[in-house]
């Protein structure tokens, strides 16, 4: 009843063409974003930012760009902590090196070489699909592990090979508080998000979700495979290295080459999954999912104060976890994404559903 | 209308948890959320531990042994000067991240917020420091953690007490430096270091080549990834290479299994050191009667009982309050969980002493454990008598004391074999001093002046 979109006329092509059509939605959404802006800090406790939400948050970058280039154009990969551990380093090194850059220009730059990264990684994804080209993406994780443990000079010769650099700080104002460290990558997240949504619109968009439809018909509808395929590579890195370096800087504080590890590709991938392939909407649901169950499994117990011992705790959380991930894929194999799509479909025709 | 429902029940949730959470914001935004200490007379720890996962064998000891001393003192004392101890365990899985979610939910538990923070992790001490630094929590890593946080000047709120890896590092060359008749000797010799590729296994690596290039030995640096079932590239390297020693920096099951390999390699287990991680129970035991003639530098501690052990048995384990099994109390890293705990409740003492017998807050207890002074009279007293030798630390020492001796696995126990040594601070120290003044420099702190405050106040 009141989710119907009578009445509402496009008289123009830029009403038509808009990012939320459906003044409901529009409504929704900034609604959804002043509350996150506004509400939470003042419900949020210190915990809840620091533990859940930041991690959350830098997390969803990271899988819209995974969603990028595994559910618009098809192309799998093992590798993307990887990325994010290049936009971590390098994010490090240009503020230990080129001091008194500006953190976003920093957080630019990160993006950048990371995506470059992912070109070079990319070339193979031109010649092989699929499992194999999940196993070459795994190359690049374990080259950029091996790296960042072996050559010295991105660590700055720390002796312990872990990194910890000073807080962000924007134009005067020093990140340290948790609140501020939300509501810094908050905006990032937001900037992103309308990043991808409209890159996905657009011809580029398009052409990624014709070469992962069906590659050989998109290169003779005249989409260059190498152009599609390269530019979903750097534009999914571009996101994993921000991410990355939000992770590093903002989220951790200190880390060592196995904040990236491979366990971490394998999250973000489940993210994508459960959330659901090829919908930005999804990478948030999935991020919320892998991030915040655990931590609501690990701590239930002592909530509903049954008594018990930290290990059982532990592996509780594990097998819960990993039954909820088989129920949700079984009940639906296309994500959290497509129920909340589901739901939207039922609410236009309530109450009256034919 | 789902969505309009939906509307409702978010604002209707966000009221009732604003409503909730209103006292609790105004708490939680202050830095340092030290509370009055009107509440209840409770000094809470927090305890981050790892009972699953690969490193759970080493783990779970230590949190046994840190869990009951806990215990002990109210058992024994009544609580710390009648102020109950309370604790609280949470699961790290020795993963970085997990850890800081620890931190972030235990430390404002109790009346005064968490008294310190124990780790057992070099990473997870390292993702810490920075925060202990502004929620200013005093962070004890005995036996591990940052080697240069020994320098209280720059690190404030980090205690590694009763020795680094750059000291266990240090008495390890000069063992076997001994061996050969002198320091000197080892010129030409090949040492190997078998390392955990974390922040752990590294940090020796600063003063070993330090020492290498002062005594012209040769440093073979080998890596093994985590968590390190798989070595055999690393003991082949070994075979070809033959060092003279091989020094074994890892954790959990890595360290039995760099044992299996070079039970299987043929190099000989006494010419292999373990640092004190890499020398307890857990890492012998499943190599069994083929580990003998394997040494480890210990921290202070080795295996078997003290008055301490007995009381925990009589008070705890006789009334089936003990945390693990019995049997486990007096093993090398249950003691050593003991002594963690031990230095953390003689923080809280020696800071009550000052500010007066109610829970401390975590400022306070930081005072404590920069000022302690444990001589032999009080360690006899708490039961710790021939466990540990007197400690006591300053605002520029914070590690208190760099001390150890190596002990032998000769089949079935630990045997002491050697004398005590002293890590050379003459070489230590300067390297201290310049890895934290690159730390401040980097962090663009400012470092704190010792003689200042101690002419102040």
């Amino acid at each position: 009843m009141l989710y119907r979109e009578n009445g509402q006329f496009k008289t123009t092509y830029g009403s038509d063409q808009q990012l939320l059509p459906i003044t409901q939605d529009r409504f929704f959404v900034w609604g959804v974003v002043a509350l996150a802006f506004l509400l939470v800090p003042l419900v949020a406790s210190d915990y809840a930012f620091r533990a859940l939400i930041i991690p959350f948050l830098i997390l969803a970058i990271a899988a819209i760009g995974l969603n990028i280039l595994v559910g618009y154009c098809g192309q799998i990969s093992l590798g993307h902590a990887a990325f994010m551990a290049v936009g971590a380093y390098a994010a490090y090194n240009l503020v230990i090196r080129v001091p008194g850059l500006n953190f976003l220009v920093v957080l630019a730059l990160a993006g950048l070489v990371a995506a470059l990264v992912g070109i070079v990684f990319g070339v193979p994804s031109l010649r092989i699909k699929g499992l194999y080209l999940a196993v070459a993406t795994l190359a690049a994780q374990f080259f950029v592990d091996w790296m960042f443990a072996r050559v010295k000079w991105f660590t700055n010769y720390s002796s312990s090979g872990s990194v910890s650099p000073a807080n962000v700080e924007l134009f005067g104002w020093v990140i340290d508080q948790p609140v501020e460290k939300y509501w810094f990558v908050l905006g990032v997240l937001v900037v992103m998000t309308l990043l991808a949504k409209n890159l996905v619109r657009s011809h580029i968009g398009r052409s990624w979700m014709a070469i992962r439809d069906m590659d050989v018909a998109a290169s003779v509808i005249g989409i260059q495979p190498l152009h599609a395929k390269l530019s979903a590579f750097a534009v999914s890195s571009f996101f994993a290295g921000v991410a990355g370096a939000l992770w590093g800087f903002v989220h951790l504080g200190a880390w060592e080459p196995l904040a990236f590890n491979i366990t971490l590709s394998f999250n973000l991938l489940f993210m994508i999954i459960i959330g659901g392939m090829g919908s930005i909407l999804g990478s948030y649901f999935g991020a919320a999912f892998i991030v915040v169950l655990p931590l609501v499994l690990n701590q239930l117990p002592n909530m509903l104060g049954i008594p018990m011992s930290t290990a059982m705790i532990s592996h509780l959380e594990f097998i819960v976890f990993g039954a909820l991930i088989v129920f949700f894929l079984i009940a639906e194999p296309h994500g959290l994404a497509r129920l909340w799509a589901i739901g939207k479909e039922k609410l236009r025709l309530w109450p009256f559903p034919h | 209308m789902k969505l309009a429902t939906f509307k409702a029940l978010a604002a209707a949730v966000s009221v009732v948890a604003a409503l909730g959470s209103g006292a609790a914001f105004a708490q939680d935004k202050g830095k340092a959320p030290a509370k009055a200490a009107a509440g209840p007379m409770e000094q809470f720890f927090p305890a981050l531990v790892y009972r699953t996962g690969a490193y759970a064998p080493n783990g779970v000891p230590f949190a046994n042994g840190y869990g009951d001393y806990l215990k002990l003192v109210n058992a024994r004392d009544g609580g710390i000067n009648g102020v109950k101890v309370t604790y609280e365990e949470c699961e790290t899985g020795y993963a970085t991240d997990r850890g800081v979610e620890c931190y972030e939910r235990l430390k404002t538990k109790g009346p005064t917020g968490a008294t310190v923070f124990q780790p057992l992790s070099t990473g997870i001490t390292y993702a810490l420091t920075d925060k202990t630094v502004t929620d200013k929590i005093p962070l004890i890593t005995a036996g591990y953690g940052r080697a240069d946080s020994v320098d209280g000047e720059a690190f404030p709120y980090n205690f590694p007490l009763m020795g680094t890896y750059w000291d266990a590092s240090d008495i390890l060359v000069q063992h076997v430096g001994k061996l050969n008749g002198g320091v000197s000797n080892l010129k030409g010799k090949k040492i190997a270091l078998v390392y955990h590729d974390s922040p752990y296994g590294k940090e020796p690596i600063a003063l070993l080549q330090e020492r290498a290039k002062m005594h012209g030995f040769e440093l073979l640096l080998l890596p093994v990834t985590h968590p390190g079932v798989e070595q055999k590239a690393t003991w082949l390297q070994i075979r070809q290479q033959r060092p003279d020693y091989v020094f074994l920096w890892g954790w959990g099951v890595m360290n039995s299994t760099a044992l299996k390999e070079a039970v299987a390699t043929g190099y000989p287990r006494d010419k292999m050191y373990g640092v004190w991680w890499a020398s307890a129970e857990p890492d012998v035991l499943p190599v069994g009667a083929d580990a003998k003639g394997y040494s480890g530098v210990t921290l202070q501690h080795g295996a078997g009982r003290a008055k301490v052990h007995e009381d925990i048995i009589k008070l705890l384990h006789d009334k089936n309050q003990g945390t693990g099994p019995k049997d486990e109390v007096g093993t090398v890293l249950y003691t050593r969980g003991m002594i963690s705990a031990m230095l953390g409740v003689e923080g809280v003492k020696r800071a009550q002493e000052r500010f007066g017998k109610r829970p401390m807050t975590h400022e306070e207890v930081r005072w404590g454990l920069e000022n302690l002074a444990l001589d032999q009279k009080k360690l006899d007293a708490l039961g710790f008598a021939g466990v540990m030798r007197p400690i006591s630390t300053s605002c520029r020492d914070h590690g208190g004391a760099h001390s150890g001796r190596i002990h032998t696995w000769d089949g079935t126990k630990w045997n002491f074999t050697s004398d005590w040594y002293e890590a050379d601070q003459q070489i230590i120290q300067p390297m201290i001093k310049k890895s934290a003044n690159a730390y401040l420099a980097e962090k663009k702190l400012p470092r704190r002046d010792c003689a200042k405050e101690l002419t102040g106040g």
